[in-house]
């Protein structure tokens, strides 16, 4: 290309760029280098790797924010991959409201999906009036890591529901027919064509299950009781202003959620690889 | 005609990516010409054409409009416009605006840019159109419409680039005629781009075969078809027998151990030469009739309608032959050939390439290659 | 043929849309409660919308909320259209393909890191200046922007993407230099895209609390964070009221967003 023009267009190419390119590298890349740097300094500003090793109190703590986010996720799939295939077969205009009904909670305020969950399984809640009601005894619901869990999966359902579904209408029905047509009954069809197929939409959702859950502070907080997260010790340490510890065990959260992802897209790249 | 060159490409090379799509390629172009760079994809031919409306900037050698060097000035102040493959209407304007849109750029009073546009949509038979939606058009409407919003700016040179690629064969040919009319109307230069050898020899004063980013040859649509330089062009423009010969002298070739007559000199004696035979400059005789030059057996007889298809084995070459006569597989025929159907070429690059038919099939055809995609950059 | 539902399916859907309903719906009910209890149902009444908006506090939440919302989503809007249009003028497929994977960066992560990397930037900057209370309306507006960035190169890079190219060069070729080609051609082109985009940051904005914890000064409440301070005391039914009104905010955004989807997909329906 002519110089004079290939000037002019990488010129125009710069203006255009330059912002954003300030922006990301001022607002998303440097904060990720300021997390490294509280994370390995102390107080004086000094290197240490205090930190970290001080992270080593909080195993008890990191194990069960990644179990219970792995049993809510799997029973969120669980449920919301059968209602995706059922949800496929309904009329299309049935789909379309369906969708919005799936997404309604998704757009709104966590607080106030949390919030009103709690209402239900207080202790004496709504549930538990209606059981006294029969004669019964109250149940022991809130502030165990059942209501933890079940916080999870109520609020993140919808994230499940929604790129599986996706990925199931996305099949061509002449792929069915011609599963059909080569002789798979409805179980085989499920099996061989349409969970295969799917899988990207069941990756998707997975990762956007675990990631919030993993991470949350908020639904431990109002469902769990004394049941204290990953997210419930980041945000004590923030607002006491212990940013030393916060920046590490959010290095830490982190880095285990990107070595889940790469694990995840590795999955789904294999394609062959069934995580049902 | 009075005839000045209006555009020079000289010694144009142009490369993406370390691949060279035109090589050291020089032209000009007159004046009130209706020229067509044809074809097949990836020849270079649409590159040529957005050096000219200002697309693309050469890597070496110079752009001349009207005698005045124009590299490095952008597209949009260049006295030349564009038809778009696909037409590139704006989907948000009306027909109206649409026709409108270069007037008003250049701020040409709201009362003139009306006469002209009405004036404009009258030429390509869209009066009273004006008011539509260009998404509303059928692809010949909005073919006019593309057509009036290039002109109305009155360029000198107006480049096509395959606009009748999406069209049906029926309106493809309406449209061919059209813009020959409109040509003609107008008086300006037009720069038309196709791959279809049909299309331009039924519509150029001028045709610049090119291929692998040279141009093979330029003509007039007869000399192309009649002339042709070399095995590319005679098998690229129509069907071509091409077989290798041996010139005797002037006026004398021989093929397959046979003299022939021809109308050809200037040869070397013993010089071995590409011969050209159009399929329907062969005639088909009787095995003993003295005519018989070559004999062959029939191979294959396809019915075209118009004629028969029949390919005959001449001592291991296929011959494609167009006769109304019928012949018979496997049948021992002979061959006859006047003097004025042989046409003697150099031996070039593309010698023993084309011209055998012992593969014969439709996809040969360069007809079947569509589109010039590859030439739109990576998009 | 579409086969039919068994009744089994179709029980087990209804019973995921109890459970993602009866939560939301008691609220809103007991959000009409005449009296104080939040189980008990006595009557019903509108005191409690009265109450809330009595509060000076609430309304000034609400305010912030908006002024946050629009102030971010306009800022990420024309930041992030610039964005994906210079995004796609690179060539080089490294560069850009590196640039897209710093987009993705606060979409993947958890919101948690992303609010707390913000801060602890927003607190290094203050100590190497020197201010005591660096965190405030800005370092929240730009937490904002950070975050729905994003979503508007999301939104508008397939709409140009997916742009005739040679509608620029028509433009161009008609005598628009690139500029007033962008603004005559490209943008109307690429403004469905522009629009959901920048309803998405809109939302996303109103509806954050996570990054708004750590990144938002005591000088600047929104709504969210007003919520999540009272849901920390007794609630009263007057939280219910707030949350039914944002609910059908909500629900009413999401119809909109809906009918402009579907007219420009009738629009694309009619183009072919």
């Amino acid at each position: 290309m002519n110089k004079a023009v290939a000037e002019k267009k990488s010129f125009a190419g710069v203006i255009t760029n330059a912002p954003y390119f300030l922006w990301a590298a001022i607002f998303i890349v440097v904060p990720l280098f300021v997390v490294v740097y509280y994370a390995f300094t102390d107080d004086t500003g000094a290197f240490t790797w205090g930190n970290i090793t001080d992270l080593g109190d909080y195993a008890d703590t990191f194990l069960i924010s990644v179990l219970y986010s792995v049993i809510a996720t799997v029973i969120t799939l669980v449920i919301a991959y059968p209602f995706a295939y059922f949800l496929s077969k309904c009329k299309a205009s049935s789909q379309k409201i369906q969708m919005m009904l799936v997404m309604l909670p998704m757009w709104m305020s966590l607080l106030i999906r949390t919030y009103s969950l709690t209402q239900l399984i207080e202790s004496n809640g709504i549930i538990n009036s209606i059981i006294t009601s029969w004669g019964l005894e109250p149940l022991e619901m809130i502030n165990t890591p059942g209501a933890v869990i079940m916080g999870m999966v109520y609020n993140y359902l919808p994230y499940m529901i929604l790129p599986i579904y996706t990925a199931i209408s996305k099949i061509h029905p002449s792929l069915l027919e011609a599963a059909e047509d080569l002789g798979c009954n409805g179980f085989n069809k499920i099996r061989r064509l349409v969970m295969p197929m799917s899988m990207p939409g069941v990756v998707s959702g997975i990762i956007m299950v675990f990631v919030p859950s993993v991470s949350t502070f908020y639904i431990s907080q109002k469902l769990g009781g004394t049941i204290r997260l990953v997210g419930d010790v980041i945000e004590t340490q923030m607002k006491n202003s212990k940013y030393h510890i916060g920046a590490s065990m959010s290095l830490v959260l982190m880095v285990f959620i990107l070595i889940s992802l790469a694990i995840m897209n590795k999955f789904s790249d294999d394609d062959g690889g069934m995580i049902v | 005609m009075s005839k000045n060159k209006l555009i020079d490409l000289n010694n144009i090379t142009v490369s993406f990516d370390g691949e060279t799509i035109l090589d050291n390629l020089s032209l000009s172009i007159e004046d009130g010409e209706f020229v067509t760079l044809l074809g097949a994809s990836g020849c270079g031919k649409t590159t040529t054409l957005r050096i000219i409306a200002g697309f693309i900037e050469p890597d070496s050698g110079d752009v001349f409009f009207d005698g005045k060097r124009i590299n490095g000035v952008p597209p949009y102040r260049r006295h030349v416009n564009t038809i778009f493959q696909r037409y590139a209407l704006f989907p948000n304007y009306n027909v109206y605006d649409n026709v409108a849109f270069g007037l008003r750029v250049s701020k040409v009073p709201e009362n003139e840019i009306k006469e002209r546009v009405m004036e404009m949509l009258e030429l390509v038979g869209l009066k009273g159109y004006d008011k539509r939606k260009v998404d509303k058009l059928s692809g010949g409407q909005q073919q006019r419409v593309a057509i009036a919003r290039a002109v109305v700016n009155r360029p000198k040179v107006l480049l096509l680039d395959e606009p009748l690629a999406a069209l049906d064969y029926k309106l493809r040919k309406d449209m061919q005629s059209e813009l020959k009319r409109i040509q003609r109307q107008l008086g300006i230069t037009f720069i038309f781009v196709t791959h279809d050898q049909e299309e331009a020899l039924s519509m150029s004063d001028k045709i610049v075969v090119m291929n692998g980013g040279k141009i093979q040859q330029i003509g007039t649509p007869t000399d192309i078809y009649n002339e042709p330089v070399n095995a590319f062009v005679a098998d690229f423009i129509g069907e071509s027998n091409i077989v290798d010969g041996v010139m005797l002298g002037d006026y004398r070739v021989k093929i397959d151990g046979r003299e022939f007559k021809c109308l050809d000199t200037g040869f070397g004696k013993y010089e071995p030469v590409d011969v050209v035979i159009r399929p329907e400059d062969v005639d088909i005789v009787p095995l003993d009739s003295e005519k018989a030059m070559l004999t062959g057996e029939v191979t294959s007889v396809t019915f075209k309608g118009v004629h028969y298809e029949i390919i005959i084995d001449v001592c291991g070459f296929k011959w494609l032959i167009q006769t109304t006569d019928i012949s018979y597989v496997g049948e021992k025929v002979g061959v006859y050939i006047e003097p004025d159907a042989i046409h003697i070429m150099k031996k070039s690059e593309y010698s023993g390439t084309f011209g055998d038919y012992s593969s014969f099939s439709d996809d040969m055809d360069p007809e079947g290659e569509d589109g010039e995609s590859s030439e739109e950059g990576d998009e | 043929m579409k086969k039919r539902l068994s009744p089994l399916s179709g029980a087990f859907m209804g019973i995921v849309y109890t459970f993602l309903y009866a939560p939301i719906v008691v609220m809103i009910i007991f959000s009409f409660n005449s009296a104080k209890s939040t189980t008990n149902f006595e009557g019903f009444s509108l005191k409690w919308y009265e109450e809330l908006f009595r509060k000076p506090e609430v309304i000034q939440a609400l305010l912030n909320t908006l002024i946050l919302a629009l102030a971010s989503a306009a800022i990420a809007t024309v930041l992030g259209t610039l964005a994906a249009v210079g995004i796609n003028m690179i060539k080089n497929k490294r560069i850009s393909s590196g640039m897209m994977m710093v987009t993705n960066i606060p979409m993947m992560n958890p919101d948690i890191v992303t609010g707390v990397s913000l801060m602890l930037l927003f607190v290094f900057v203050g100590r190497l200046i020197g201010a005591s209370e660096m965190l405030s309306f800005t370092t929240l507006l730009i937490a904002h922007v950070t975050f729905n960035l994003p979503y508007v190169i999301l939104n508008v890079l397939p709409k140009i993407k997916g742009m005739d190219g040679s509608l620029v060069e028509a433009a161009m070729d008609l005598g628009c230099t690139p500029v007033k080609a962008f603004f005559k051609v490209v943008l109307p082109e690429i403004m469905p895209g522009i629009f959901s985009g920048a309803l998405m940051a809109f939302t996303l904005s109103l509806d954050d609390f996570v990054i708004s914890y750590f990144t938002s000064g005591a000088d600047f409440q929104t709504l969210p964070l007003y919520m999540y301070s009272i849901t920390r005391k007794n609630v009263k039914p007057d939280l219910y009221a707030l949350s039914t009104i944002v609910f059908i905010v909500i629900l009413l955004l999401l119809l909109l967003s809906n009918v402009i989807q579907i007219k420009s997909e009738k629009k694309n329906i009619n183009k072919k």
